[in-house]
């Protein structure tokens, strides 16, 4: 069986990607991609602690399902923020939409 | 319940119908006139009944005096173990229960007498005011229009008044103890004020008022004195308890360092001029007389039946404990005999007819006091009981006099009349017969008329005394005080009741009605017939019954007093100056008409010796020059003002000082201007945080993350 180090440490890393992704890309659409990938991270993680650890308990699987759910409704969100900060300023640039400053 | 509870509870009760009836005007029926004194009637009468119960008991009672009717119950903790008590309660000893007897009855009719005399039944008055006699209605009859007298426009608020006195009267006299007999005597110092300043308009009301409280306050203070000595001196306050050989042996002789008094002298003293205030004997006689501003009940409560006679009644009280001291004894006979002559000599001069009756009273008290002072214990008692049933009846029958006068002067409509003036009168005898002949009988009493009248027999069993024991001086002064005592009576029965009326109201004076004459017929027959229960066993060497009063109030004392043998000089003596005297007054007024023939208005007598002017300037004008210049203009105005002055500005330059000083810089620019600018330093700083942009925001919180995890990393794993 592979250990379940070798899970974390992919898991870490897809994490670090989607946080890299979050930080360094310009575009809005970009970040949420990279949310995206760090939910689907910890949803790797909680798999694997569900399957190395107790199995009857439920309670791992059930956290995933519950994260998919939220990730698909923050996308949903998400995009139609988006959405309709493109169509008042014209762009979907983070950094350009700093409205919300002092 | 055995016959002697009974007793015991009806003397608890005796006291309480006329505080009720005081409360019951107050609180609730005071818009009811009739009610009021229905009440205040009836509780009169439930104390008399009861009075009269406890003294038949005692009547029927062998050897009363070493069975008297005690009761008691434990009323303040003292403190010192748990069950001691200072108790409260009733003692009736033999004098108890004969001065209840015509204290009872005395107070019974001066309330029936107060409802003829307030003028019940009469309509309201056209113009009468609260606090002012009444002045007199119109009404119309048979088609004209007449004056007639008017009701008293606070008549409740009279007879709540004197149900108030009677319980303190009532108190005082069955009080077990000094303290509940302080009690009753201050109930009826309020009380007197109260009613003396009944017609509280007239400023001359007022200044009695004032006068009669102040004045009797002088020597209730020195009796607190002597009562909380005694109390420090003994530990108890019961009269039974006081007077028991051991307790009265330690007071004789214990020394209470005060001019060589023992400490039983020194007690007595302190009381007795509690006395002096209250029994109006001199020097602080000054309030009586002016005391006559009240209506006429009042003065005849005062006077006769209650408020002197407490005065009386204190010392015999104490008896025991006064004649330990011989010296205070001779104070005492003293004061007595010297106020029985000096008052008489004053009573000769005076014109209005209840300020003679006011310095009879005086002398009168004086001759109780002078017979307290020799010893002559029973013979006190007897002419405290005799003297209230005439003096009382002589001041009602004044009060009589004065009201058919003023009928006579509503009636012609001249108000320059004062219908308490003498010399208006004359006359009055076709006028007022029931009047006239009780005020004969009054009067005959009061100048010891004698053998039937019961003055001559109590005034006789002092001067007996005194004879007997060998007080000459106290016998001389009190003889020429009763000889005095007769001719002014006299002269006012002449001047009152014959010749011709003087005046035009005179002419037109009227009989009263029956609730005033009934009680001047019932007092009149004690008048007479008290006598007779004193008459002296071996009287003319005739062998008569023993002396029922003798056994019976003698009984009180541990040791019964020895009744002194019969004389021809006292019994000779007290005959020549009653007679003599009632002849001279006859003779000399007879014609007399207007006070400029009247040879006795010396100015020294009609002025009173000048002590109220005396007093006015050695007492009461350097208390008013006192409270103006040192009390308010020194220590007023000067000390406490001009210390007050320190302050106000001290504090105010206190304050400044903090504001400058501390608040303005400390509180307001480092604290309170201070932060907000420090506040808003930091914020100008730290607004460049705030870029709006997400992706900083995120750097700010993964550093913050990775910083506080190391931390957390470092503190906790480590």
């Amino acid at each position: 069986m592979v250990p379940i180090s070798w899970y974390l440490i992919f898991a870490a890393l897809l994490f670090s990607m989607g946080l890299f992704g979050v930080l360094s890309r310009r575009n809005a659409v970009a970040i949420l991609l990279g949310i995206e990938l760090m939910l689907n991270a910890v949803n790797i993680n909680l798999a694997a602690f569900w399957r190395y650890g107790d199995v009857a308990q439920m309670a791992g699987q059930v956290f995933a399902i519950i994260v998919f759910a939220v990730a698909a409704a923050e996308v949903a969100v998400g995009l139609a923020l988006v959405i309709s900060v493109y169509r008042r300023r014209n762009t979907v640039v983070a950094d350009e939409i700093d409205m919300m400053k002092w | 319940m055995t016959n002697i509870e009974t007793i015991k509870l009806l003397t608890w009760l005796i006291p309480l119908p006329p505080i009720l009836a005081f409360f019951l005007i107050v609180l609730f029926t005071n818009k009811n006139k009739a009610l009021s004194h229905t009440i205040a009637v009836g509780a009169a009468f439930l104390s008399f009944l009861g009075s009269m119960g406890v003294f038949l008991y005692a009547l029927g009672v062998e050897h009363f005096g070493e069975h008297p009717i005690e009761s008691s119950v434990p009323w303040l903790p003292l403190g010192k173990s748990v069950d001691t008590y200072f108790r409260i309660g009733v003692l009736v000893d033999p004098t108890t229960a004969a001065i209840l007897f015509f204290v009872a009855i005395t107070i019974f009719m001066i309330f029936l007498y107060s409802v003829g005399y307030q003028n019940f039944g009469q309509p309201k008055g056209d113009h009468d005011h609260k606090g002012l006699p009444p002045h007199g209605a119109t009404v119309e009859e048979h088609g004209h229009k007449h004056a007639v007298p008017s009701v008293e426009p606070m008549y409740s608020r009279f007879f709540a008044f004197l149900g108030l006195f009677a319980f303190g009267m009532y108190v005082l006299v069955l009080s077990d103890n000094l303290l509940t007999f302080f009690v009753g005597w201050e109930i009826m110092g309020l009380c007197s004020y109260l009613l003396i300043g009944f017609w509280y308009a007239k400023p001359s009301a007022r200044d009695a008022a004032v006068k009669a409280f102040m004045t009797t306050r002088i020597g209730d203070v020195f009796m607190l004195l002597g009562i909380a000595y005694l109390y420090y001196a003994t530990g108890t306050l019961s009269f039974r308890q006081i007077f028991t050989e051991q307790v009265l042996h330690t007071l004789a002789t214990v020394p209470s360092g005060f001019l060589g008094f023992s400490a039983a002298g020194l007690i007595g003293l302190l009381l007795f001029i509690g006395t002096i205030g209250k029994s109006a004997q001199f020097p602080l006689h000054v309030w009586l007389p002016d005391a006559m501003e009240g209506p006429t009940p009042v003065s005849a409560m005062i006077h006769a039946a209650t408020m002197v006679s407490a005065g009386v009644y204190a010392v015999v009280r104490m008896f025991p404990l006064l004649s330990l001291d011989p010296r205070t004894l001779t104070i005492v006979a003293f004061i007595g005999a010297f106020t029985a002559l000096f008052a008489a000599t004053i009573a000769v001069a005076q014109n209005d007819i209840k300020r003679v009756l006011a310095y009879s009273t005086i002398s009168q008290l004086g001759f109780m006091i002078a017979a307290l002072g020799i010893g002559a214990y029973v013979a006190a008692v007897f002419h405290l009981i005799t003297h209230a049933f005439f003096k009382a009846l002589l001041f009602l029958g004044s009060g009589s006099v004065i009201h058919g006068m003023e009928h006579g002067v509503l009636h012609t409509g001249n108000h320059e009349v004062d219908p308490q003036d003498m010399f208006n009168m004359g006359g009055l005898r076709q006028k007022m017969p029931i009047t006239f002949w009780t005020f004969l009988i009054g009067g005959f009493a009061l100048s010891g008329f004698p053998i039937i009248t019961a003055g001559f027999w109590s005034k006789d069993e002092i001067f007996a005394d005194a004879f007997g024991n060998g007080h000459i001086l106290v016998f001389i002064t009190l003889a020429a005080a009763a000889f005095l005592t007769a001719f002014y009576t006299m002269r006012q029965i002449t001047l009152t009741f014959f010749g011709e009326p003087r005046t035009k109201a005179a002419e037109h004076a009227q009989e009263t009605p029956w609730t005033m004459t009934a009680p001047l017929v019932i007092l009149s027959i004690f008048a007479i017939a008290y006598g007779w229960v004193g008459i002296p066993e071996d009287f003319m060497g005739l062998h008569l019954q023993p002396s029922w009063l003798h056994e019976f109030v003698g009984g009180t004392l541990a040791e019964h007093p020895e009744v002194v043998a019969f004389s021809w000089v006292p019994f000779l003596t007290s005959l020549v100056v009653a007679l003599g005297g009632l002849y001279l007054g006859w003779v000399t007024y007879r014609n007399v008409n207007s006070p400029a023939e009247d040879r006795l208005q010396i100015p020294l007598l009609k002025n009173k010796y000048y002590f109220d002017e005396f007093y006015d300037r050695v007492f009461v004008k350097p208390a008013y020059w006192f409270a103006e210049n040192v009390v308010y203009k020194f220590i007023d105005q000067g000390i406490i003002d001009g210390i007050l002055h320190i302050f106000g500005p001290a504090t105010q330059g206190l304050g400044a000082f903090i504001r400058n000083n501390f608040d303005l810089p400390v509180i307001n620019r480092f604290f309170g201007d201070g932060s907000a600018d420090v506040t808003y330093w930091f914020g100008g700083k730290l607004r460049a945080v705030q870029t709006g942009r997400i992706q900083q925001y995120l750097m700010f919180a993964l550093v913050i993350f990775i910083a506080i995890g190391a931390v957390l990393y470092f503190f906790l794993l480590a």
